[in-house]
């Protein structure tokens, strides 16, 4: 007896099949994702990636241009700037995802419930209104002058800047999906707040605070770019894009590089992170997709 | 109408409070000792008490709150701990360049990003939208300063068409004056100006999608009149309202475009206290600048009657 051998099929996996028409449908979100996947694995693999100590010094070598030996040159202390450039990837990601979790979290958490008890709603708001007309590099600006310079201050403070608009989203949505008749049925069942909340509230805002999240990830790298560039930010000892940048404000005339090659990286960064992010917004609400 | 400008007043009077308070409390709720960090490392322990009590941290809050916000309501600001000048006055020395610069590029972003805005919409779905588009999107990629450094590249070192930094009043004359402000316009304005193209194509679409539309172009008139009197008009409340919130990013970036291009404006001052740790001042400069931001934007809120009658308050 024979047994009849299928063929294998012609066309790829299932998962190149999902891949091509995801890029067909939403091309530079997923050109988005992939830079952002080289960007963490350049973060991760910085050790290994043909660079050196990025805190070695060595004044011989300082202000070299850009050269087979230092490819983005040297600083003002001899330092390679190619490694510097490197190792900055980390503290960009780690402040960009690290701010995007915790105001998400935070955001979440204070929106739900003030989004369904009325009296607390009044008060929370207010605060929200007063924390939202300081301008967000101003309220980071303000908490790091009071602190100790260090990635988690700046961190925390980005995250304060933007926890006041994630709870307006989530209130937003609260105040509109209570009024759904699955919450009336809920509530005529006698559901307690919590499980109300938990089940049949919380699962609704996952979709926008997604996109929400890309969003706030691309501000806060910017944010500590800006707060690292004007000496309120990540301390001088660690290599970040911004360090490096608010290092070469007075050399800029005669090593244009030094800030050439850190804002490239960052802005490539945010760019990829902001493609991804109106890629899933798109994905996720057709309807809008046209008109933004 | 009266009673609606008392309620947003009222409204816009808790929210500065709440500026207030919160900025106030900062030196209390931030982990640490503040007056130990103003004072830095090498600072003994007089010297850490004498900002202590500089700054009051050596009473009761209420009693702080209370001294501070009596003195606040009489347009003190309070001294800096570093030139132990009144905040007032060290603002007041340095508005001049920062309102030259915010004005000038409030005007150019609001003249290009609006008509921008328009043809996208006009166009949508062409090659002119997607470009659009695109800019807007790689604009809110690039921070001000990177792309205030590549102007300064571009047009002052490679060209040399204008000045690299600094700042000359308007009472130098009108070309050296604007000669130093149209690249830091440029680049604080861009992100400003994504902005408001952004909102302002968006509330076209919905515009142009009315029926009223359909009538003015069915009746034979121009295109360019029904889009600028007919469309852009009821887009007014949208675009007018996104170029009063994007004033945020207007100030935020005068910080940094001040301190990239060398202007003594009130964002230089602010990154100088940063350096110094001068609280008072940074505490000043956000009540002003949030104070001009919550009063533009109840003005904003004000002017939408203008744009739609049909509006009542």
């Amino acid at each position: 007896m024979t047994t009849a051998v299928l063929p294998a099929p012609k066309s790829a996996s299932p998962t190149w099949q999902w891949f091509r028409d995801a890029f067909r449908r939403h091309p530079t979100a997923i050109v988005g994702a992939m830079v952002l996947a080289v960007m963490m694995l350049t973060a991760l693999l910085a050790p290994w990636l043909g660079t050196v100590d990025p805190q070695t010094l060595a004044p011989i070598q300082r202000l070299k241009p850009p050269s087979g030996e230092h490819w983005f040159g040297t600083d003002m202390l001899g330092r390679d700037v190619y490694s510097r450039v490197i190792y900055g990837s980390r503290i960009s990601l780690t402040v960009g995802i690290a701010v995007a979790a915790f105001s998400i979290a935070v955001g979440l958490a204070i929106g739900l419930v003030t989004g369904y008890i009325r009296w607390l709603d009044a008060i929370v708001m207010r605060v929200m209104d007063g924390l939202m007309s300081i301008p967000s590099v101003l309220l980071a600006i303000a908490l790091m002058a009071l602190t100790k310079a260090s990635v988690g201050n700046v961190i925390l403070a980005i995250t304060l800047a933007e926890v006041p608009r994630v709870v307006r989203l989530v209130r937003g949505l609260v105040l509109s999906l209570r009024e759904q008749p699955y919450v009336d049925a809920a509530v005529a069942a006698g559901t307690n707040l919590a499980l109300i909340l938990l089940r049949h509230i919380l699962p609704n805002t996952v979709a926008p605070l997604l996109v929400q999240g890309t969003y706030i990830c691309a501000s806060a790298m910017i944010l500590e770019a800006i707060l690292s560039f004007i000496g309120a930010g990540t301390p001088p000892n660690i290599p970040s894009w911004g360090n490096i940048m608010a290092e070469a404000r007075s050399l800029f005339q005669i090593a244009g590089y030094l800030i050439l090659f850190p804002g490239l990286f960052l802005s490539l960064t945010v760019l990829a992170v902001n493609l991804l992010g109106d890629g899933m917004r798109d994905a996720l609400d057709p309807r809008l997709a046209r008109r933004m | 109408m009266i009673v609606y400008v008392l309620r947003r007043l009222g409204a816009t009077l808790i929210v500065m409070a709440v500026v207030a308070l919160f900025v106030f409390s900062l030196l209390f709720l931030t982990p640490g000792d503040p007056a130990a960090v103003i004072a830095g490392d090498v600072a003994t322990a007089d010297d850490i008490q004498r900002i202590r009590a500089k700054l009051g941290l050596d009473e009761p809050f209420l009693v702080q709150f209370g001294g501070w916000v009596g003195r606040l309501l009489h347009g003190d600001l309070g001294t800096s701990i570093f030139t132990n000048l009144p905040v007032t006055t060290l603002i007041g020395q340095r508005v001049q360049p920062t309102v030259s610069l915010t004005l000038l590029t409030l005007v150019i972003a609001v003249l290009i990003a609006v008509p921008v805005g328009v043809v996208a919409a006009a166009k949508a779905g062409t090659w002119t939208d997607r470009l659009v588009m695109g800019c807007s999107v790689l604009a809110f990629s690039v921070p001000v300063f990177v792309l205030a450094y590549l102007l300064i590249g571009l047009f002052s070192i490679r060209l040399e068409w204008l000045p690299v930094q600094g700042y000359r009043p308007f009472s130098d004359g009108l070309w050296p004056w604007l000669s130093h402000l149209i690249l830091p316009s440029i680049a604080l304005g861009t992100v400003y100006m994504a902005f408001i193209a952004r909102i302002t194509r968006a509330a076209m679409l919905d515009v142009l999608s009315q029926d009223y539309i359909r009538t003015a172009n069915a009746k034979g008139l121009a295109p360019r009149a029904v889009l600028t009197r007919h469309a852009l008009k009821n887009a007014g409340v949208p675009i007018i309202t996104v170029i009063g919130i994007g004033i945020a990013l207007l100030i935020s970036g005068a910080i940094v475009t001040e301190t990239v291009f060398a202007i003594a404006g009130i964002g230089r001052l602010t990154v100088d206290a940063i350096l110094r740790r001068d609280y008072p001042i940074i505490q000043g400069v956000i009540l002003l600048f949030s104070g001009v931001y919550v009063l533009i934007n109840l003005l904003v809120d004000l002017s939408y009657r203008l744009f739609d009658p049909r509006i009542r308050y």
